[in-house]
C-alpha cells in the first residue's frame, strides 16, 4: 500500500507494508545490514523473538548465556568489523544486564544498537513485573537512548539509533520499545537517517590548523606521535602510515590504537602508558612536538598530568571536540576525522628520518630489553612467564591472529608482546576494565571474520566472569581458540598488593577448578600445559584446531608486569623493576 | 584564564525530547557539581528549548562542561556567560497573613520601596510578587520574614545575554 505523510504542508508518498512493530524491529535491522544479533529472551522482547524465528534465514541470533555476554560479543564484532553491532534483551534484569557492556562501549568508542524489550506503555511506572527504568539507568553511559511506546516511531527511532551510533565518535545507543508497541500494527517503510540537526558528528577543522600543525612538525627537532583507536574507527591507517614514514618521526600507542601500524614497522616505537615501553614513556618528557592522533590523554597513558609533556608543544587531532584541552593543553587542534585532516596534512610535511632522535628510542628499548624483555620472552627460570607463550602464540599466527584479552596482567603482557601485522587486531577493555570482557569478545569477533584466527587470552580470574560463555562457543560452533594463563591469582591486584600494600594478598589468591574439565564439559578440545617443554607443541595444536580449542598454561604465581608507572607517578618516574 | 570560582549562566538550545534533562544533569551529578539553578523553557526559535543553568566554578571548568553538554546528541548548542554579559532576572513569591496588612503600617512601604507587586489579596493572605535580581529578592524576604511569611518560594533564573546566540542561523540548513 501506499502511506501519505504530511510535513510542513509537503505531501510525500511512500510504499508501505501493514505490519506489527516487532516486525518492523526486525526488518529495520534487516534494512542496516545487520546479519548477527547477539541476546537473550524473556517476556517483554518475545514478539521480536516470534519475527526472528521467521526470519532466521536473514539475521542469524546467538543465544549467548548471559546478557552481558551479548553486549561484549557485539562489541567484539564491532570492534574486528567496523560494523555496528547489535544486542537484544528483555526488560528488567535483560536490560540492567547490558549495562556493563554498554558503558564499556561507551568508554571505549565502541559502535553498538542494544534493543530492549519493556513492560506495555500502560504499566509504566506501576512496578510492575520485570520494569527497570532502563532509560534512565542507561542514560549516563550511552551516546543516546530512547524509549518508544509506539509502533509508528520504531523506524525512525532505529534509523536515528544506528545514525548515532555509527557516525563521529562512535558510541552505544540503547533504543526501549514497549511490548504493546511490538504488538501494535501499523503502516511501515523505511527510511535510513543521515543527518540530525542538533548533532555534528564530525566538526569543522578550523581554517588554518592544518597549516599551524605542519609548520611546527617540520620545524621540530624532537617530534613525536601518539595515536589511539581515532586512526582504526576512522579507517585512516593507510594515511597515518604515509604521515609517519614520510615525516620520519616515531610513533607509540594506547592499548586501543595497538595494530593500527604494524608492530614490526621500524617507526613503531611500541606502546605508552603505565605498562607501556620504556622509551614511550620516557621520551614523552623529551619531545618538543608532541602529536597525539585519535587518542584521549587517559590517566593511563599520562600519569601525573603536571609532569606530562610540559616542555613540548602539543598538537592534537582529534574528532570530540569535548575532548580537545580536556585533560593536556594543546597548542594546535586539528579537529575533524582522522582520515580527512592526515590526508590534508601529509602533502604539508617534510621528507625527514629524524635518525639522532630515533637513536635515543633504540638505546631505551636496549635498557628496557636487558631489564625486563629479555626476562619476559627468554626466561631461564622455572615456572612458565606470561610473555614467552605470547611469544610463541605470535610465532605461530605469525602475527596475524587477532588477539582478544580480558583485563589486568595477561592483558598488559599480551598487549606489550603480541605482533600485530594487520589492523583491527587488538580487541581489549581499554577504557572501562572489564574482566570478563575478552571470552565474549571472542565470540563476537571470530562470527564476525570467520576466516581470521581469534585468539582469546585471559586470566584465572577474569574467564571465571563469564566463563558461562562456552557454551555459546559450543552452540554455534565458533572457533575461538581459548587460552587462559592461570596464576591462581587475581594478579594484576596481587602486584599492587606487593608493591604498595606490603604484600597483604586480601582476597586475591584464588582456588580454581578443573579449567580442563569445564571446557571439556561443554565439549571443547582441552588441554592444560605446566612445562615449558610442552608449551610449543600445546600451542602448534590449538592453531591448528579447525574448532574451538582450550588451552590453559599454569604460570608463575608471583610474576609481575613491569616497566609501571606508579599510579599517580609521572611517566618520567618509569619503574624496570 | 580564570581560575577563580565565578558564577556562571550556561545557556543549552536542545531539542525538546524526554530524558534530555536527566542526560543534562547527570554531567554535572557525575562531576560532583552542584547546580546553583536550573530554569527550562521554550526559546525564540520554535520546537527549541532553552535550558538556563546557574553555577559556581572555575572557567576552565565551566569550558570543560559546555564541551560535555554540547557533545550530547539532542544539544544544538551550550554557551557560558558571566553576570556582567547577561540580563537576568529570578521571581519570588510571598504570602503572608492579609490582618498584617492593617496591623503593621510598615509593610505598605516595604511593599511600595521594593517594586513588588500585590498578585492576589483575600481575607486570609496576599500574595507577593517581586522580580530582580536574587540579592534583590532575598532583601525582601529579610525585611518581611520579621513579620511572618507564611509561604516563600523563588524561581530559578532567566537570562537573556547580551551578546548574540546564533542558533537560528545553525539551524538555518534544516529548515525546509
Amino acid at each position: 500500500m501506499e502511506t501519505q505523510t504530511l510535513t510542513k504542508n509537503k505531501i510525500t508518498t511512500q510504499k508501505t507494508e501493514r505490519i506489527s512493530g516487532s516486525e518492523a524491529i526486525v526488518k529495520c535491522l534487516i534494512e542496516e545490514g545487520v546479519k548477527i544479533i547477539y541476546g537473550y529472551p524473556g517476556g517483554a522482547i518475545m514478539p521480536v523473538y516470534d519475527e526472528l524465528y521467521k526470519y532466521q534465514d536473514k539475521i542469524h541470533h546467538v543465544l549467548t548465556r548471559h546478557e552481558q555476554g551479548a553486549t561484549h560479543s557485539a562489541q567484539g564484532f564491532a570492534r574486528i568489523s567496523g560494523k555496528v553491532g547489535v544486542a537484544i534483551a528483555t526488560s528488567g534484569p535483560g536490560a540492567t544486564n547490558l549495562i556493563t557492556g554498554i558503558a564499556d562501549a561507551q568508554i571505549d568508542s565502541t559502535p553498538m544498537v542494544c534493543i530492549t524489550g519493556q513492560v506495555p506503555s500502560h504499566l509504566l511506572g506501576s512496578d510492575a513485573f520485570q520494569e527497570t527504568d532502563i532509560v534512565g539507568i542507561s542514560t549516563p553511559v550511552t551516546k543516546w537512548n530512547c524509549q518508544v511506546t509506539k509502533a509508528a516511531d520504531i523506524p525512525e527511532a532505529l534509523a536515528k539509533a544506528f545514525y548515532i551510533a555509527k557516525s563521529g565518535r562512535p558510541g552505544p545507543v540503547l533504543v526501549d520499545i514497549t511490548k504493546d508497541a511490538q504488538f501494535e500494527e501499523f503502516d511501515f517503510s523505511y527510511n535510513k537517517c543521515s543527518k540530525i540537526r542538533s548533532y555534528n558528528p564530525i566538526p569543522k577543522t578550523k581554517e588554518g590548523s592544518i597549516e599551524a600543525a605542519a609548520k611546527l612538525i617540520n620545524a621540530a627537532k624532537k617530534p613525536f606521535i601518539i595515536w589511539g583507536q581515532g586512526i582504526i574507527l576512522s579507517k585512516a591507517e593507510a594515511q597515518f602510515k604515509a604521515l609517519v614514514e614520510k615525516s620520519g618521526i616515531p610513533a607509540a600507542w594506547t592499548i586501543l590504537g595497538a595494530s593500527a601500524l604494524p608492530t614490526s614497522h621500524p617507526l613503531n616505537v611500541g606502546m605508552l602508558g603505565m605498562h607501556g615501553n620504556y622509551a614511550p614513556n620516557k621520551l614523552t618528557n623529551e619531545c618538543d612536538v608532541l602529536i597525539a592522533i585519535g587518542m584521549r590523554f587517559d590517566d593511563r597513558v599520562t600519569g601525573k598530568l603536571d609532569e606530562y609533556a610540559t616542555q613540548a608543544k602539543v598538537i592534537h587531532f582529534e574528532i570530540d571536540p569535548a575532548e580537545v584541552d580536556k585533560n593536556v593543553k594543546t597548542d594546535v587542534a586539528v579537529l575533524g576525522d582522522a582520515k580527512a585532516t592526515l590526508e590534508a596534512i601529509l602533502p604539508l610535511i617534510d621528507k625527514n628520518s629524524h635518525k639522532e632522535w630515533h637513536q635515543q628510542f633504540k638505546d631505551l628499548y636496549k635498557i628496557e630489553y636487558d631489564k625486563v624483555i629479555k626476562g619476559d620472552l627468554h626466561p631461564t627460570k622455572e615456572g612458565l612467564t606470561m610473555g614467552e607463550v605470547i611469544k610463541e602464540i605470535n610465532i605461530q599466527s605469525k602475527g596475524d591472529a587477532a588477539i582478544v584479552t580480558d583485563v589486568g596482567q595477561h592483558q598488559m603482557i599480551a598487549c606489550r608482546y603480541a605482533e600485530f601485522n594487520k589492523t583491527k587486531s587488538n580487541i581489549t577493555s581499554g577504557g572501562l576494565g572489564t574482566m570478563g570482557f575478552g571470552l565474549p569478545a571472542a565470540i563476537g569477533a571470530k562470527m564476525a571474520t570467520p576466516e581470521r584466527e581469534v585468539v582469546s587470552i585471559s586470566g584465572d580470574g577474569g574467564y571465571q566472569m563469564t566463563i558461562q560463555e562456552l557454551g555459546t562457543i559450543f552452540q554455534q560452533k565458533a572457533a575461538v581458540k581459548i587460552v587462559v594463563l592461570n596464576n591462581d591469582f587475581l594478579g594484576m591486584v596481587r602486584q599492587w598488593q606487593q608493591l604498595f600494600f606490603d604484600k597483604r594478598y586480601a582476597s586475591t589468591e584464588m582456588v580454581n577448578p578443573n579449567f580442563v574439565a569445564i571446557a571439556e564439559g561443554y565439549y571443547i578440545k582441552a588441554k592444560k600445559v605446566t612445562k615449558r617443554e610442552e608449551l610449543a607443541a600445546a600451542v602448534a595444536e590449538m592453531m591448528a584446531s579447525k574448532e574451538a580449542y582450550f588451552l590453559e598454561v599454569c604460570v608463575e604465581k608471583e610474576g609481575n608486569v613491569f616497566p609501571m608507572v606508579p599510579s599517580g607517578a609521572s611517566v618520567s618516574d618509569i619503574r624496570l623493576e | 584564564m580564570s581560575t577563580e570560582r565565578n558564577l556562571y549562566t550556561i545557556s543549552v538550545y536542545t531539542e525538546n525530547n524526554i530524558g534530555l534533562l536527566n542526560r543534562i544533569s547527570a554531567i554535572f551529578q557525575r562531576r560532583h557539581i552542584n547546580i546553583e539553578s536550573l530554569n527550562i523553557s521554550p526559546s525564540e526559535i520554535e520546537g527549541v528549548s532553552k535550558f538556563t543553568i546557574v553555577v559556581s566554578m572555575t572557567e576552565e571548568h565551566v569550558k570543560k562542561i559546555i564541551g560535555q553538554i554540547e557533545k550530547q546528541v539532542e544539544v544544538i548548542k551550550a554557551y557560558y556567560h558571566d553576570d556582567h554579559d547577561t540580563i537576568y532576572q529570578i521571581s519570588g513569591l510571598f504570602k503572608i497573613k492579609s490582618e498584617l496588612l492593617f496591623e503593621e503600617p510598615q509593610i505598605q512601604n516595604i511593599i511600595k520601596e521594593s517594586n513588588a507587586r500585590i498578585v492576589t489579596v483575600n481575607t486570609l493572605f496576599f500574595v507577593l510578587e517581586k522580580s530582580g535580581k536574587q540579592e534583590e529578592v532575598v532583601a525582601l524576604y529579610n525585611q518581611l520574614n520579621v513579620f511572618g511569611i507564611m509561604q516563600y518560594t523563588r524561581s530559578g533564573r532567566v537570562a537573556i545575554t547580551k551578546e548574540e546566540m546564533k542558533i537560528s542561523t545553525l539551524l538555518e540548513p534544516y529548515n525546509h
